[in-house]
């Protein structure tokens, strides 16, 4: 089984290209599935079995989605293998910029829309940087000359990546992203054992155990203040 | 082309002053080098701890390599000769019920427009692609795309700074919230242009040409009306977009000269492919293509009489454009002249 991770900010058009993506690789004959992983709401995994695509869906609720993310990962390849997949697509939204849930020598694509504004690669982190292929949407209703800034400027914070438009629309591009995600000698049956590209945030402070008073004597463990 | 070892030699300051475009690397990743610059790169990155990069998100052990990948990347791009395109061939393949298609092999050379017909969902967006990817017979579609009469270079796939193909669509707009003349000389600098005050008035020109109602500079791009808009993305990308293939899809007939606009990017060596059902468009093209059911159907050539047609069609334009200035300029309408 493959499996390939997506990310990228939310809205960013993940599940159409996902979508796309995946009518083209079933006329490879290959049997994909998702799991959908976001914070607080989605039905995006009604989309999914619309288009009768196994899928779960995994929300994080209080809990930071990333850290979700890899606490569940070994579970969900589980999945994917019981079902006999040939291609095991996860879904999560980057919601702080900072994480991201690439794993090594798993495939990662991120996702971002040229609606986002060209200073968007600056702010985005790992998510975007460590990405192995970054895919831009959206470029239909973008004038070209943003869509080169735009890419350029993507180039500049990933100078490895592939860069390609992908049209969540009409589903150009979806082809040929498809073929850049079957890849034999990346087959895997586990990710026991495999790690991170990038470590995620470190977070352990009152706040993240439930506070929700405010003033110095209720802040403990990781604080950091502003200078002002 | 840089080497490692290269690179380990020179201080960040040599760097600087032999490839100036590291500095947008550097800034783009936030990376301040201010006061470090005596140091080459490797010692720059053994000034933090880990803690420090971790902090804010920054990966420096792949500093060299990235950069090494950065600097061919927009050497590549700056010596743009190799990349000149004069011909584009579209070898044959199948519909979307696996019937052959039967042209033979269609060769498009530069300043050539053909025109793109056919129903909405006939497959003008895989062509497109095909295009872009430079089909090997390995798409639905099993065309082929050669280049100058060869097998292309893969880099067509994968670069995203030399795209074959510019696309110019009717929903799109400009985003960004800026004035035209700062806009073109963000997209200048994308491209490295070095003159970039002669590029940016040579655009405004081309566009006010284009354009019924004139604008300058300090307009910002978002309140331009949807003609001028069109007219400036079709100037900035016939003059500043490397692109040698260019993908119109419809050109309104308002507040915009079709004609010249066309003219323009073929007077920019573009191979020019529009897709449009408007009559003085597709006529205005040298061929046209019929697309059906996924496959290219036909390709026509536009005969003599479809130019006399175009004739006509381009005399009763021009009679619906003055009917415009005139309800423009407040006047009654009493007849067509």
């Amino acid at each position: 089984m493959n499996l390939i991770t997506f990310s990228g900010p939310p809205s960013s058009g993940k599940t159409s290209v996902i979508l796309k993506t995946i009518q083209a690789l079933r006329q490879q004959d290959l049997k994909v599935g998702v799991v959908k992983f976001d914070c607080l709401y989605t039905e995006d995994d009604v989309l999914y079995e619309k288009a009768q695509v196994p899928v779960k869906k995994g929300l994080s609720g209080g809990l930071c989605p990333d850290h979700y993310f890899v606490s569940n990962i070994e579970e969900v390849v589980e999945w994917g293998v019981k079902n006999t997949l040939d291609v095991l697509i996860t879904e999560s939204a980057g919601l702080c910029n900072r994480c991201s849930p690439y794993i090594k020598e798993i495939k990662a694509i991120c996702v971002i829309d040229n609606l986002s504004g060209v200073n968007t690669p600056k702010k985005i982190g790992p998510l975007l940087k460590s990405a192995d292929i970054v895919v831009i949407t959206k470029g239909d209703i973008v004038s070209q000359a943003e869509r080169e800034v735009f890419a350029s400027r993507i180039s500049a914070v990933n100078a490895q990546a592939i860069v390609m438009h992908v049209n969540g629309l009409t589903g150009q591009g979806a082809y040929e992203l498809s073929t850049l995600m079957v890849e034999d000698e990346k087959q895997i049956n586990t990710v026991k054992g495999m790690e991170l590209r990038f470590s995620m945030p470190s977070a352990l402070c009152s706040y993240c155990l439930g506070e929700k008073r405010i003033g110095d004597e209720y802040q403990m463990g990781n604080v950091r203040k502003m200078t002002m | 082309m840089i080497t490692k070892e290269q690179l380990q030699k020179l201080s960040i300051q040599e760097v600087l002053t032999r490839y100036p475009f590291v500095l947008t690397y550097l800034e783009n990743n936030k990376i301040k080098v201010e006061g470090y610059e005596s140091l080459t790169f490797h010692e720059f990155r053994n000034q933090f701890e880990e803690h420090e990069l971790e902090e804010w998100a920054m990966d420096l052990s792949k500093l060299e390599e990235e950069l090494i990948v950065f600097i061919s990347q927009m050497l590549e791009f700056l010596g743009e000769t190799e990349n000149s395109v004069d011909s584009l061939t579209i070898l044959p393949g199948q519909d979307k019920s696996g019937n052959p298609e039967t042209f033979e092999m269609l060769t498009i050379r530069k300043s050539e427009i053909i025109a793109i017909v056919g129903p909405t969902g006939s497959g003008k967006s895989r062509l497109l692609a095909d295009i872009e990817w430079t089909a090997q017979h390995d798409t639905p579609t099993k065309r082929g795309i050669l280049i100058n009469g060869v097998t292309p270079d893969k880099k067509w796939r994968f670069s995203s700074s030399n795209k074959l193909v510019a696309q110019l669509s009717q929903n799109m707009n400009f985003v960004i919230d800026l004035s035209v003349g700062e806009f073109i000389e963000l997209h200048a600098k994308s491209r490295l242009v070095e003159q970039e005050e002669e590029v940016v008035s040579r655009i405004v020109d081309a566009a006010n040409y284009l354009a019924g109602e004139k604008f300058d500079l300090n307009t910002p791009v978002t309140a331009l009306s949807g003609g001028q808009s069109r007219a400036l993305m079709i100037a900035d990308t016939a003059i500043l977009s490397k692109s040698p293939i260019v993908l119109i899809d419809e050109i309104e007939n308002a507040g915009i000269d079709r004609k010249k606009a066309l003219k323009l990017l073929v007077g920019e060596e573009k191979i020019v492919l529009i897709a449009t059902h408007d009559p003085t468009l597709a006529l205005m093209a040298d061929k046209r293509m019929v697309i059906k059911n996924g496959g290219i159907l036909k390709i026509l050539e536009t005969s003599k009489e479809e130019k006399e047609v175009l004739i006509t069609l381009e005399e009763m334009d021009t009679k619906i454009q003055a009917l415009r200035s005139s309800l423009r300029a407040g006047e009654v309408i009493k007849n067509i002249e």
